[in-house]
């Protein structure tokens, strides 16, 4: 499947299957699926370069979660990657938990992606992109939204 | 313009809304250009309140809190007559739903929406719904604190929510301020409950896995008493609980009230406060800044004292026996002296429950100009309210009312009726609702026998699914299907005051279309016969159980 990025990250590690790299700790990437509990990778993720996680369709939601997890409670740092059911529609929420670069085989991915980060210019909550919710900004009364 | 008592939207709000648009503008394009598969589609048209029905596209309005300004029901008219057929349905969740929208339309309908700060967003789809609170927020007597305060600030938090807006299934939030549970909490995904502990602090019960559907459910309590200022913390951990552990392998299975059931309260109220330990100290907690920010907001309109009595009212009650009986039923009391929260009826004999045309939306907006501060409440029983009235006024407003057709005085009586769309309407249904409903409004049309029969509470639907609530009616109707005949189950003792929300229990065998309203008079006059002092329908059946119900009933069929 085609990979995108906003950074246009080089094509990096190949992946092993979580009970795969269960074997093999060290290896710097790893593809989970929905269901792996993302916890057990708590204690590797300074070493880990690239995570793959998996949306077997794209109304299964559970990836989210485990981006979250990951970027928010366990500050991973690395590549975090979705594959799967991921279409264009679903990239600003993704970016909004943390995935950095995408396999989809839609059309007019790459454009979209470029413009998915000024799609909506105010959110509402605190997540790991960074971006700073309204709620925020309001409590800094001289930033007013730029339209 | 005059004021409004609650939230207003600020420029970060209206951006984010007219950005929705576009988007869905975009989306709407690339579907009618055929970059888009049904499939694909499907779920972008459904969180912005499309859905495709039998014959025509539905969109599902948000009134979050079930509050609106006048201006908004003016411009919901409009929309409705120019892109509709100039009438709407209000829903039993605070919704309005217009029945016949082209899809080419639909971006011009939520652009309209919002020029007067409404949307469609998350009405539909398996994300965080419109959040619901008491229709009587901010002018009830019994108010510990308003709830549309925290209602707005979970609609914030959950708009586009990012990691929840494809939940295992829809997830639906209700928030009460007062002891008398006006929301139906406890038949909720989340139900939040305010309540001042020992201390005198304000906090939240909090309520997980209730339902109704085919698995009807009571929620459970997870936390007896949170700090108001850690709701999003504990909002956020059980959501992600639920997204990760809810089950989707079964559509059917696929609710909280599921995972609730198959872990176990324990277990779900463990997981839960793991997660909420992790966040609760994050940038989810509420600074006292932002909390103060938006109860500014709701602060209540400043309404002089008045006298309790008026010689105008007390002159129309001697000489109007209807207004007399309107008075009791559709008359409540307000905090302030010498006002009343007044409930219009969009129930009159013999009409379809909860069905409004523009002109009437319009004459409604009237009145709220006029007598209640430009402001209206959507109750999920499927009527309007005008909640802030002074008492002097009310034979004004009830003979503005009745010119519209919703003066009827059956408030929480017999033909107050929930009814969900049914077999007319409802590719799901087995049965139709909507006629059974009118049949036993006419038949009980009599306003002083009705007021004779007291509180009796009675929901219709026409499938398992429950639209209509019947699980949680005094009587209880649901349309059964029986080798093509349409069939009806009676239940009886559903509940959902506070502390008393019950499941009802089934009568007996399922009764023929055209002997429904014979049951129901017989379960009636069953109760006439056997109650005691002011005791309500549900009362004398909770004491005599179902025996002398059911020996009338089938004797009757
Ligand atoms: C005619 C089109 C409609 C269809 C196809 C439909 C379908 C459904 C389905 C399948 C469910 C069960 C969902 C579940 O348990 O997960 C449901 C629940 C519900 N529906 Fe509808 N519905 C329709 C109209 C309405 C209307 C007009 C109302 C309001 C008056 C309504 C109110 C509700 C409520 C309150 C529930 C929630 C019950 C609960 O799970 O707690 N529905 N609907
Ligand atoms: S209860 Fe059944 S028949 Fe009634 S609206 Fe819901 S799905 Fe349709």
């Amino acid at each position: 499947m085609p990979l995108f990025s906003e950074a246009g990250l080089p094509a990096s590690y190949v992946p092993l299957s979580f009970s795969d790299w269960q074997q093999r700790p060290e290896w710097p990437a790893v593809s989970l699926a929905n269901t792996d509990p993302v916890e057990d990778l708590a204690p590797h993720v300074g070493r880990l370069r690239l995570i793959v996680l998996n949306f077997p369709k794209f109304s299964d939601g559970r990836a989210y979660s485990q981006a979250r997890l990951l970027r928010g409670r366990m500050g991973y740092r690395g590549e975090l990657r979705a594959t799967g059911g991921v279409l264009i529609d679903q990239i600003p929420f993704m970016l909004r938990c943390g995935f950095d670069s995408f396999e989809s085989e839609q059309k007019g991915f790459e454009e979209a992606l470029a413009k998915a980060r000024t799609l909506f210019s105010v959110v509402y909550q605190p997540t790991e992109d960074g971006r700073i919710p309204a709620s925020r900004l309001r409590l800094d009364h001289t930033v007013a939204p730029t339209p | 313009m005059p004021d409004t008592y609650f939230y207003r939207y600020d420029d970060f709000d209206r951006t984010l809304v007219a950005e929705r648009v576009e988007q869905f503008r975009d989306q709407v394009r690339r579907r009618l250009a055929g970059e888009l598969t049904e499939e694909q589609f499907k779920p972008l048209r459904l969180t912005n309140g499309l859905y495709l029905q039998l014959h025509a596209y539905m969109l599902r309005i948000a009134i979050p809190y079930g509050t609106l300004a006048s201006r908004q029901l003016r411009k919901l008219a409009e929309i409705s007559r120019k892109y509709d057929r100039g009438y709407g349905h209000f829903t039993t969740r605070q919704n309005l739903q217009l029945n016949w929208i082209r899809l080419e339309d639909a971006p011009d309908a939520l652009a309209a929406l919002a020029e007067v700060d409404m949307h469609a967003m998350q009405t539909s789809g398996n994300c965080i719904r419109n959040v619901t609170a008491d229709h009587y927020a901010g002018a009830a007597v019994d108010e510990i604190e308003d709830p549309r305060i925290w209602c707005e600030i979970v609609r914030q938090w959950s708009t586009l929510h990012p990691e929840f807006s494809f939940l295992p299934r829809k997830f639906k939030i209700a928030i009460t301020g007062s002891p008398n549970d006006r929301a139906a909490v406890r038949v909720h995904d989340i139900g939040l409950r305010l309540w001042k502990n020992e201390a005198g602090e304000v906090g939240f019960e909090v309520i997980v896995g209730g339902g109704l559907g085919r698995t009807p459910m009571i929620g459970k309590t997870l936390r007896e008493f949170l700090p108001r200022d850690e709701l999003l913390a504990y909002l956020e951990a059980t959501l992600r609980v639920y997204n990760r552990y809810g089950r989707r392998d079964n559509l059917y299975k696929a609710r909280i009230k599921i995972l609730v059931h198959e872990i176990g309260a324990e277990k779900m109220r463990e997981e839960v406060e793991a997660e909420y330990l992790s966040i609760r100290d994050s940038a989810l907690r509420l600074p006292a800044e932002t909390i103060e920010a938006i109860a500014h907001q709701f602060a209540p309109p400043v309404l002089p004292e008045r006298p309790m009595i008026s010689g105008r009212v007390e002159a129309e009650r001697l000489s109007n026996a209807d207004f007399a009986l309107w008075l009791k039923s559709n008359v409540a009391p307000h905090r302030v002296k010498g006002y009343a929260i007044v409930t219009a009826s969009l129930k009159p004999a013999g009409s379809p429950p909860g069905d409004a045309s523009a002109a009437q939306m319009e004459g409604v907006a009237d009145i709220a100009d006029a007598f209640s501060q430009s402001e209206l409440r959507v109750s999920h029983e499927q009527n309007l309210i005008f909640p802030h009235v002074a008492i002097d006024d009310l034979p004004q407003v009830y003979k503005s009312l009745a010119a519209l057709g919703f003066a009827e005085a059956n408030i929480g009586k017999i033909t107050d009726i929930i009814a969900c769309p049914g077999l007319d309407y409802c590719a799901l249904a087995n049965a139709r609702s909507i006629p059974v409903a009118q049949r036993i409004s006419t038949h009980f049309a009599g306003l002083a026998r009705q007021h004779d029969i007291g509180d009796l509470k009675i929901k219709i639907s026409g499938c398992i699914n429950a639209c209509g609530h019947h699980h949680v009616g005094h009587i209880g109707i649901l349309g059964v299907d029986k080798n093509g005949v349409e069939l009806y189950q009676l239940s009886l003792g559903g509940d959902v005051d506070f502390g008393k929300t019950a499941i009802g229990t089934i009568l007996g065998p399922a009764v023929t279309a055209d002997k429904v309203v014979e049951a129901v008079d017989s379960l009636v006059a069953t109760y006439l016969d056997n109650r005691q002092d002011n005791e309500r329908f549900v009362d004398t059946y909770r004491r005599l159980g179902a025996k002398p119900f059911k020996e009338r009933v089938y004797a009757a069929v």
